[in-house]
């Protein structure tokens, strides 16, 4: 079975701090944990940022059991596409393109989509007028 | 000096030169307008943009029991109902009560495409139309007739927009972004049809053209035609000023040319590609259509403040270089209208007019001269004396 990554922001609400999440994670959906980035404050709510490592499977159940406990998990892998195909090339989508992620050729004025600059800041979504452009949650697999 | 005869004369025999806009700007670099006119029989002009003012007319053909469609929905988009028993028009910019992101744009390009659309009418039922409903599925083979008619395409030149306020403005210029953080553009500028023959000696009522895929005409002057912009040295508007009217026969058409179109919290439109072939029948003729971006300039407009003030004044080149200077401040541009589909269709008529399959009409009668647009006032009826 393939092993893939996966990135999660988790949201703790106040009361879920005694919780063996981890231990549970690990034990039961043989999920390999990195912890990238804390900010709890004890008795308030808390944010982490997770790197789940194991079978999709396994952390689809674990996030979906990280829910059951009124964690907000919300995944960090996610990643515009477009489709390319039915493009036109009107050029809309690059006037809101602050990354350069979107940019028209200057010789053949097609559109040119460079996913590793895009940040994922989701204004292409609604500046395309014909909706070509859609978040995709599940890329990124190694 | 050329004719209209003699230079279809040379298209029949498949010996016509033709080039596109851009092919001819770039050529006369190095030719005078006279040699240009010497060598070139046709220039191809070309745009793809969104154009609001568009729609279809429809023949749905009779039912049995016949009825007089008195409130019309195609897809669940409101159609026209006051033509007669079974026929409609459908304007690009209708949209679905329930989804407004779907409109008649969207009907008509699924028409073009073959797919099948739910007709749904009513009529009060009469002695010679007695049905008061019909719901059913048309398409292009079933109809009579479906023909677009365009009130207001492809205009003469049109303004930058940009926004000067704190906040984001969603426009048919697209998404534009506070403090003049972007700024848009729509026109093909040197290849754009109506800034090539700037005082319509070629393009009138008759002249034939491409439009969404087939052949079309220009069948009037387009509404808000206007020759009274202002114009610079070359004779050239430096705003948005005339417009056509055009017809074309839609069951031909391809969903290539014809593209539905939802601009956030503005409403449904539809780029519309259109070209027209400028026959070149002297000197004159060939210095219009020699222009180049660096000659075509247009106005900035701040569309986040009412009344549109104008801020400045840029030519295509500029905005093609990606950064124009709006207020003393560098901002990036983006076009809204695709310069390369533009050219695709620039480069499809040249190759049907070098094959002889497309012959040029010479206009029947000519576009007015001196025109202006009103305003519409705001007169309280009653003050008219109770006569309305």
């Amino acid at each position: 079975m393939r092993m893939v990554k996966r990135r999660y922001v988790l949201k703790f609400p106040p009361k879920s701090g005694d919780k063996p999440l981890s231990y549970v994670l690990v034990k039961d959906y043989d999920i390999r944990i990195n912890i990238l980035k804390a900010e709890v404050v004890p008795g308030k709510r808390g944010n982490l940022l997770l790197e789940l490592q194991g079978r999709q499977t396994n952390i689809t159940q674990g996030i979906n059991y990280l829910k059951s406990q009124q964690i907000e998990c919300t995944p960090l892998d996610k990643t515009i596409t477009l489709e390319q195909d039915k493009c036109i090339h009107c050029g809309n989508c690059t006037a809101v393109c602050f990354a350069g992620a979107l940019t028209m050729h200057p010789e053949t004025w097609e559109l040119q989509f460079d996913k590793s600059k895009c940040i994922v800041c989701e204004l292409c979504l609604k500046a395309c007028p014909l909706n070509l452009f859609e978040i995709d949650f599940h890329d990124d697999a190694e | 000096m050329k004719t209209y005869h003699e230079i279809n004369e040379k298209i029949r025999k498949g010996q016509a030169v033709v080039v596109t806009a851009e092919e001819v700007a770039a050529m006369a670099r190095e030719a005078s307008p006279e040699e240009i006119a010497e060598k070139v029989d046709v220039v191809t002009t070309a745009t793809f943009g969104a154009m609001c003012s568009s729609g279809a007319f429809i023949n749905f053909g009779h039912a049995d029991p016949q009825i007089r469609m008195e409130k019309i929905r195609l897809n669940g988009v409101p159609a026209y109902e006051g033509l007669a028993a079974v026929d409609t028009y459908i304007g690009a910019t209708a949209v679905h009560p329930d989804n407004p992101i779907y409109g008649g744009a969207h009907v008509i390009e699924e028409l073009i495409s073959g797919k099948d659309v739910v007709l749904e009418a009513w009529g009060k039922g009469t002695d010679c139309y007695p049905r008061k409903h019909i719901k059913t599925v048309i398409n292009k083979n079933s109809v009579n007739e479906m023909f677009m008619f365009n009130p207001r395409n492809a205009y003469q030149n049109y303004n930058v927009a940009v926004n000067t306020t704190s906040s984001t403005k969603y426009t048919y210029m697209g998404t534009l972004l506070p403090n003049l953080r972007n700024a848009t553009y729509s026109t093909s500028g040197e290849l754009s049809p109506l800034l090539n023959d700037p005082e319509f000696r070629t393009i009138g009522i008759g002249t034939r053209i491409f439009i969404g895929g087939t052949t079309g005409y220009v069948v009037w002057p387009g509404t808000q035609f206007n020759t009274s912009k202002p114009k610079n040295e070359l004779g050239v508007p430096v705003s948005n000023a005339a417009t056509i009217a055009v017809i074309g026969n839609m069951k031909n058409m391809s969903s290539e040319f014809i593209k539905a179109a939802y601009y956030e919290r503005y409403g449904v439109s539809m780029f519309i590609g259109i070209g027209i072939p400028i026959p070149i029948l002297d000197a004159d003729m060939a210095r219009r259509v020699s222009i180049n971006n660096s000659q075509i300039e247009t106005s900035v407009l701040d569309y986040g403040t009412v009344g549109t003030p104008k801020l400045g004044q840029v030519t295509y080149e500029q905005l093609r270089s990606g950064t124009i200077k709006v207020n003393g401040k560098k901002v990036r541009t983006a076009p809204v209208a695709s310069l390369s589909k533009a050219r695709h269709i620039a480069a499809l008529l040249k190759n049907q007019i070098q094959k002889g399959e497309f012959m040029l009409q010479q206009p029947v009668e000519l576009f007015p001269e001196n025109t202006s647009l009103n305003s519409l006032q705001e007169i309280d009826p009653e003050s008219k004396g109770g006569a309305l």
